[in-house]
């Protein structure tokens, strides 16, 4: 189908451009922006006057929990949510039951997220067999069934000599190794920061030495292999000034944050809310303001949903017995308008964090951008409207998140996929 | 985001009794005053009042006790309630009904108050949301105790004696000795007396028993028994618990002892009419010393009397009589 997006404003932060002009999609791609090409006959115009024409967003932590816990969420429903969120691409966590330590399941997975034709999945395989963290998957055959890197999900390894060995033998092909810091002992038995709010509720704490322990044995060890690393979901400002601090010392290391880190803190349990449970835990304000800024400096790579749905049955617990994670998917795109409106950022610079920046970290070259030939992933949105969050508009099926109740900036209009449009409003 | 105080209903009336971190200067006082009165009932040939009658109280306790319920269930027959009382942690959640499907199954017997105990942080404050989510706003809550966040009627019970022993809270500097970390009574305490006004508060322990940031909670921090001791007013011991005695908290309960139990002789660096309080049960020879138990200076026992009292007041008080 031969589609037109006429009139709208846009934004390629690949490419540092944001004006108003057409783009034209044809066979799945974006074959010309401005004028249109010789002979092209749109089959469909999209007015996008007054809105925001973007890529696709890319999402490098979205949970689908197929397969296991399809009473949480199944590949239709979050599918369904990605694209009313404007969501075109997403990495899926190995954190699924049975985990995606074998090439069969992530093959299912890539073929039955195929077969729905959404959006692209990403499956991001597990460093060792079962997240055990002690015998190591089969790697080079899990790339070879699609997976883009390894990582352990939440679950630490806790030999450390096994952890150097798996960063070893994924730097022998120079594989990417996703690691969330947590010193697993210190983390244990622990369900929100360590910190006032914590104190007050009696909940067992999580020191903030649980992620700068973690991160320097992490950081010495990539180091010393070679490995690519990169820090999923920061939440402390030491801990990102630890990443500096390896940087400035010449290793190679990105690091993320997801949209809750970015926008709440302990504050926001108030009185026990199990929204705000989460892992890593929700810390300081001043972390919060410390994570806010290092994105919007690109000293933090990449912004994510670390979109986790919950059923209600497993949120409305005493905190600590209930389970941790947030909804998200349909939000990324809002909460992202919300931060860069609150540290006054050029659009472009915040949308590339949810784009082209994410599209680098997962290795995805042909979307991401909008250049002519790029594949036509595209989100359309109106600036100007606002999502309203509550249980009934979320598509997901996970209704759990902190910002029920919020106005968010920014709405989702169109999402194409690969020159479909697959969801409009 | 949930972030109404959910022991308040609209009016900013007390609906529940949650916890006393946030609960206002005057609604702290007026259950004290509330207590005096039930004291005289104990004295009385028929200690029994009929401000419940008809009123149904479920004793919920997810985790054993045996004398924080009895003072409970003393406390509502007193008032002429009915009691039943549910050790849960022996019978349906081992089962694995959830703690609301429980608490639904339970007003569908017609409960008009809930005391509740439970392992873990702020699950009687679910209960109150759950209750107010759905609408079943005649029926109270209150907390008897839950993980490490409050127990609140043993913080006002600890306020009665140091108002009945000392009168003014203005004046007084108080400690409190002992596993600040794991203790609910202790986060009830500083609360109720940094809201009542008293200048000082101290905590005294080992660094391994002390939150993080306790300081917030308005306290000063004392390591040393005799720095902290000194010139105080009140002394307030916790409860060191057996599984917390032999490991990475304290080496010993021998050594814990030496530094931080009460002995007379430490108890002499307190001031010569200073209280000494206990919430119960004590252990003899780990935190507190015999001499000092049995001493002149202890007000232990009527600490429990007086929890009679503070229980009748806030179950009458919430059921509106």
């Amino acid at each position: 189908m031969k589609i037109r997006i006429s009139n709208g404003r846009v934004i390629d932060p690949a490419n540092h451009t944001d004006s108003v002009e057409d783009l034209f999609i044809a066979n799945g791609k974006i074959i010309a922006r401005g004028a249109a090409p010789d002979g092209f006959a749109a089959e469909r115009t999209l007015d996008a006057s007054h809105l925001i024409v973007m890529p696709g967003l890319i999402d490098i932590a979205a949970r689908l929990r197929e397969p296991g816990f399809e009473y949480r969420a199944t590949l239709e429903s979050e599918m369904e949510a990605a694209m009313a969120g404007g969501v075109t691409s997403l990495a899926v966590p190995p954190d699924t039951d049975p985990v995606l330590d074998e090439p069969g399941l992530v093959e299912m997975l890539c073929y039955r997220a195929k077969k729905l034709n959404c959006a692209h999945v990403y499956p991001i395989g597990a460093l060792t067999l079962g997240l055990g963290g002690e015998r190591l998957s089969e790697m080079a055959e899990l790339v070879e069934a699609g997976c883009v890197a390894f990582s352990q999900a939440n679950v630490p390894i806790v030999d450390n000599m096994v952890l150097m060995r798996a960063m070893q033998y994924a730097a022998t092909f120079d594989f990417r190794v996703w690691l969330q810091p947590l010193a697993p002992f210190l983390s244990r038995g622990g369900y929100a920061h360590d910190g006032e709010v914590a104190n007050r509720l009696g909940i067992p704490g999580i020191p903030v030495a649980a992620e700068t322990v973690a991160l320097f044995t992490y950081l010495q060890l990539a180091k010393i292999t070679g490995a690519r690393l990169h820090i999923t979901r920061l939440s402390s400002a030491e801990g990102l000034a630890l990443i500096e601090t390896a940087r400035a010392n010449g290793i190679d290391v990105s690091c993320d944050v997801s949209i809750n880190h970015l926008l709440l803190c302990d504050q926001d349990i108030g009185y026990f809310d199990t929204h705000c449970h989460l892992v890593p835990p929700l810390r300081s304000a001043h972390d919060r303001d410390a994570l806010a800024l290092g994105l919007a400096e690109g000293r933090i790579n990449a912004l994510c949903s670390d979109h986790t749905p919950v059923d209600d049955d497993s949120k409305q617990k005493p905190f600590s017995e209930s389970e941790p994670g947030a909804t998200g998917l349909e939000l990324l795109l809002p909460l992202t308008l919300k931060w860069a409106k609150e540290k006054n950022l050029p659009l472009t610079t915040a949308l590339a964090r949810i784009t082209s920046d994410a599209a680098r970290l997962v290795g995805i070259t042909k979307a991401g951008h909008l250049l002519p030939g790029a594949r036509a992933d595209v989100c359309v949105f109106d600036p100007a409207a606002q999502t309203h969050v509550s249980r009934e508009k979320l598509r997901s099926q996970g209704k759990n998140t902190p910002f029920l109740g919020l106005d968010l900036p920014g709405e989702v209009r169109y999402t194409l996929v690969e020159g479909r449009l697959m969801f409009e409003r | 985001m949930r972030n109404r105080n959910p022991q308040l209903n609209s009016n900013g009336e007390l609906q529940h009794l949650l916890t006393l971190d946030g609960l206002p200067h005057e609604v702290i006082v007026s259950i004290l005053d509330h207590a005096a009165p039930f004291t005289e009932v104990a004295e009385r040939e028929v200690k029994k009042l009929p401000l419940l009658r008809g009123k149904s109280i479920f004793n919920l306790f997810f985790e054993n006790s045996t004398r924080t319920r009895t003072t409970f269930e003393i406390a509502a027959k007193r008032l002429s309630a009915d009691v039943v009382n549910l050790n849960v942690s022996t019978s349906s959640t081992a089962k694995g009904e959830s703690l609301l499907d429980t608490v639904d199954n339970l007003c569908a017997m017609q409960a008009d108050m809930f005391v509740v105990r439970h392992a873990a942080s702020g699950a009687p404050v679910l209960i109150a949301q759950h209750l107010q989510a759905t609408g079943r706003d005649h029926i109270h809550v209150i907390n008897a105790g839950d993980g490490r966040h409050a127990h609140p009627t043993q913080g006002l019970l600890d306020m009665y004696t140091i108002r009945h022993f000392k009168g003014d809270f203005t004046q007084l500097t108080v400690a409190i000795i002992g596993d600040v970390l794991h203790s609910r009574v202790a986060r009830s305490q500083i609360a109720a007396l940094t809201a009542l006004g008293v200048p000082e508060v101290r905590v005294i322990g080992p660094k391994t028993l002390l939150p993080t940031e306790i300081e917030k909670l308005g306290v000063r921090v004392f390591h040393d028994m005799s720095a902290g001791l000194r010139g105080v007013d009140v002394v307030m011991m916790l409860r060191l618990q057996n599984e917390r005695m032999n490991g990475a908290l304290l080496p010993t309960p021998q050594e814990y002892f030496k530094v931080w139990g009460l002995t007379s002789a430490k108890l002499a660096l307190a001031k010569p009419d200073a209280i000494v309080m206990h919430p119960g049960p004590i252990n003899r020879g780990v935190e507190i010393d015999s001499a000092v138990v049995d001493g002149a200076q202890a007000v232990i026992l009527p600490q429990v009397t007086f929890g009679i009292a503070v229980r009748m007041a806030v179950m009458s008080m919430l059921a509106g009589q």
